[in-house]
Order: structure tokens, then sequence, then C-alpha cells
């Protein structure tokens, strides 16, 4: 079920982020042998997630500047404000193009232009939020031949975005935020 | 067919059509995105081809060579930049109360906006720069390669519903004055007073073509070069090294960094966290 083949994470998640992600990036250890990408809406600059995350994470965690090489055992929030990008060379590419469904930074152009860059080896990660971004990011990585994991809608904080992934992603698994996180843990050590 | 005809990993499709567009771009109208950063390109391509209903990059390509008007409209997807003024209100702090202390001791000023796409930038500039004392000295340049945004930015009209956070960003950069000394205001719009761009110098130009044009004792290049490729970033810091006086000050956007440019050396860091960097001379 899931590809041994994984490059990299990317996750998405709006209102409920916090908690849960609580619950999944604790669990990744020092030497996760992926990169983890993650938009969150925040309206706040700076965000704080870094120092939230930082405290709680074994895994690196950062707010990435544009160009950064995209490593492996790293956590990257997009900074509050950018578009955040994968480009064809693993890096960090952020953009100030116009918000997407009112949010900058989109679930949908992070999980798309990661789509184009991993294809078959990207795994991602749909939670809690309460708009339809990441739908379509989905649905792209989905069509790239990549994974597509989205929390419980019956048991998220607000289900709309999780909703919204899994009618455009038929083949999406549906899990429990354990069954997430424990998945997320077991890449690359099978 | 022969497999070994193919290459060992095929390229997808839209890859080939996007390298042909930006090169017929650059051929037929001397435009060159050919070094922005790829993942923005395509995202903007993608975008620009269904908003403009052609069913494929390369069906674009052909009105693109046969139209000139879809020049202009492509233009627009391809530069769209959102500003704001006073964008990041910490840089003109530190601009005020770190910079300007060395810009006084300058009798006339050289100060380039390079990317200055709809004038927020250059207007947040004249201001300070009037607030401070030193805009009757100091030639401002503001260039950009989208002729519709350099034609916004001399006009300096916006929507008067962007005045309220131009004027919060004002107030917490410092700003000495009131915002609404600046502009004035007809039905839903503003118009900032010309005195701000009577010292200011509209141009084309290109940093991915174009040469240095003049010595400038301050730089300022934020989130511009965000969407170009290493090798085009290279040569844009390239050029602000060159056309930095000694000890010139280069001001860049927030997630922007030297880190990665072969040109790092040549600049040392001024205020580390708003990303203001001086020209290194011995």
């Amino acid at each position: 079920m899931m590809p041994n083949g994984a490059k990299a994470i990317v996750i998405g998640a709006s209102a409920g982020a916090v908690q849960a992600l609580s619950q999944i990036l604790p669990r990744l250890p020092a030497t996760y042998p992926l990169p983890v990408v993650i938009v969150v809406h925040v309206p706040a600059d700076p965000s704080g997630l870094v120092a939230l995350f930082a405290s709680k994470c074994a895994i690196r965690v950062r707010e990435p500047d544009d160009k950064e090489p995209i490593e492996s055992a790293c956590v990257y929030f997009a900074p509050p404000g950018y578009h955040m990008l994968v480009e064809d060379d693993r890096t960090i590419a952020l953009s100030l193009d116009e918000p997407v469904l009112y949010s900058r930074p989109s679930i949908d152009v992070l999980f798309q232009s990661a789509a184009d860059s991993y294809g078959e080896g990207l795994i991602g990660v749909m939670l809690t939020g309460a708009n339809e971004d990441g739908a379509v990011g989905s649905a792209a990585i989905i069509d790239a031949g990549g994974t597509v994991l989205v929390e419980d809608p019956e048991h998220a904080f607000a289900d709309t975005m999780p909703r919204a992934a899994l009618a455009r992603c038929p083949s999406a698994l549906t899990l429990s935020l354990d069954a997430i996180a424990d998945r997320l843990a077991q890449v690359g050590t099978i | 067919m022969d497999a070994t005809l193919n290459q060992p990993a095929s390229e997808p499709v839209e890859e080939i059509e996007t390298y042909l567009l930006l090169e017929a771009l650059h051929r037929r109208y001397h435009y060159d995105f050919r070094h922005y950063a790829r993942a923005s390109i395509r995202r903007r391509l993608r975008q620009a081809c269904q908003q403009l209903g052609f069913a494929s990059i390369s069906m674009m390509q052909d009105a693109l060579l046969h139209d000139e008007a879809v020049l202009t409209r492509l233009l627009d997807f391809l530069t769209v930049q959102v500003s704001e003024m006073f964008r990041d209100p910490g840089y003109f702090k530190a601009i005020r109360e770190k910079v300007v202390p060395h810009l006084q001791t300058y009798p006339s000023l050289k100060i380039w906006i390079a990317g200055c796409s709809g004038g927020e930038e250059l207007y947040s500039f004249a201001i300070l720069l009037q607030e401070e004392g030193l805009l009757d000295r100091t030639l401002i340049y503001a260039t950009d390669i989208n002729p519709t945004a350099l034609e916004t930015a001399q006009k300096g009209i916006y929507a008067l519903d962007r005045i309220a956070t131009f004027t919060r960003n004002h107030q917490r950069s410092g700003g000495r004055t009131s915002l609404s000394d600046y502009y004035s205001s007809a039905y839903d719009r503003v118009v900032f007073d010309r005195k701000l761009r009577e010292r200011v110098v509209f141009s084309d130009h290109s940093l991915a073509n174009d040469a240095v044009f003049a010595e400038c004792q301050f730089v300022s290049c934020r989130n511009v070069m965000i969407y170009f490729d290493r090798p085009l970033q290279d040569r844009a810091l390239g050029l602000f090294r060159d056309s930095l006086s000694r000890r010139g000050f280069l001001g860049l956007g927030s997630k922007e960094t030297l880190r990665f440019s072969e040109h790092a050396d040549a600049f040392t860091e001024f205020v580390r966290e708003e990303k203001i960097y001086r020209r290194r001379d011995a």
C-alpha cells in the first residue's frame, strides 16, 4: 500500500492543523529518510509554527528561504504569505503569485509542483481544513502516479478539506490521524 | 516503433512545449523568460492557457507568434506581481534607522528599484526619502520589463481599498508623516502626488538581457529574483554588484538570500534579519 520508492512527503492542513500535525510530526525520527514539505493556512506573520514544532519534534523543522535545497530528515513549513513550490532540481521555490482559493500559501500550488517534480515518488497527506484547497493538488499527485492519504473526515476537526480531496481522488486512502502517523513513520524503514 | 529511438525516460510533452514557447517568445519579441524558475513558469503558463482559452501550450505559441495582441495578455500572466506599499515594514524601518545615516553623507544619491512592477515599492521609497529629507537630492531609477506595469507605476493610481494596508504598513515602518499627505482620492481610487515622481526615471530594463546603466548607492530588488533560476539570479546579482558604488547597499525580499549565489562573497550582511546587504570593498 505504501510505495517503497517514496522520495518526499507533502502535507496540507488548515483549520485544526496544529492539533493534527502534533499527532504526526513528533513521530518522525531525527534520521527520517524523506523530506516533509508542509503548507498550513496561517494568518499570522511570523507564523510561530517552526518554533512550536521544533520544540516537539526530533526531526529538523525549518521555514525555508527561496532556492534552499530540499533535504531528507527535515520538515519545511511554507513561509506565511508566500506560495511554496518544489523545483525539478529539488530546491524550494517561493512565489508571490495571487492567492489560490483565498490562500497563500496554497496547498494546491505545493502539491501540483511536487507532483511534477517527484511523480510516483510523492506521498500527499490531506488533513483537517474548512475550505477546498488541496483537492486539485491531490488529484495531480494521483495523476502523476503518487499516493494520497486523507484524514478520515468523520473524525477531522474540519471535514471540508478531506471531503473535497476524497471527492476528487477516489483512489486516495482514508485513514485516522494515528494510522497516517504510523504509515509515515514506517516509510523507508521496511 | 524502435524503442531505442526513444530517450530512456521520455520528457513530458508539456516540458517540450514550455521550452519551445519560451524560445519563441524570446526570438519573436525579445522577452527572455528562459531562465525563470521553472515551477512558477509552468503554473503561469497553465493558467494563461486555461484563461486565454487555448487547448495546449503549443496552440498558445502559435497564436503568440502570429498575433502581437496575445503577447500583451501573456505578459500579464508571466510577470504578475502582487505587491503593497511598505511591504515588510521592518525593511523600511531598518533603512530609516540604519541605512539613511550613511545615505545622508552623499551630496547626491542614485537609487535603483529593480523590477518595480506597479510602483508600490517605488512610492514607498519616495515617501521615505521625502520624510528623511533626501528626496530632493536623489534620482530614482524604476525599471521593469512589463510596459503595462511601468505605465501603472508612472501613473501612481491605486484602488482605494488597498490604502488601509498601505497606511498600516507605512506607520509600522516608522513613517514620520501621514500617508494621506501624499495622495488625493477620487471615487474608488487614489492618485499619488506627482512631486514624488519628479525625480524618478522610469525605464524598460531586463535583468536577463540588459547591462549596468548607472552607479547607485542603493539597489532594492525584492521578490523579483524568487522567479529566476540560479544562473539568472547570479546574472542579476552580478549586475547589482557592478551597479553599486563602493560599499553600496542591496535590499532583498524577506525570504531571499545570497547564500546560494556565486556572488555571496561580493557582499556582507548589513541588517541580517531584513536582508539588507552591503557591497564588500576593501
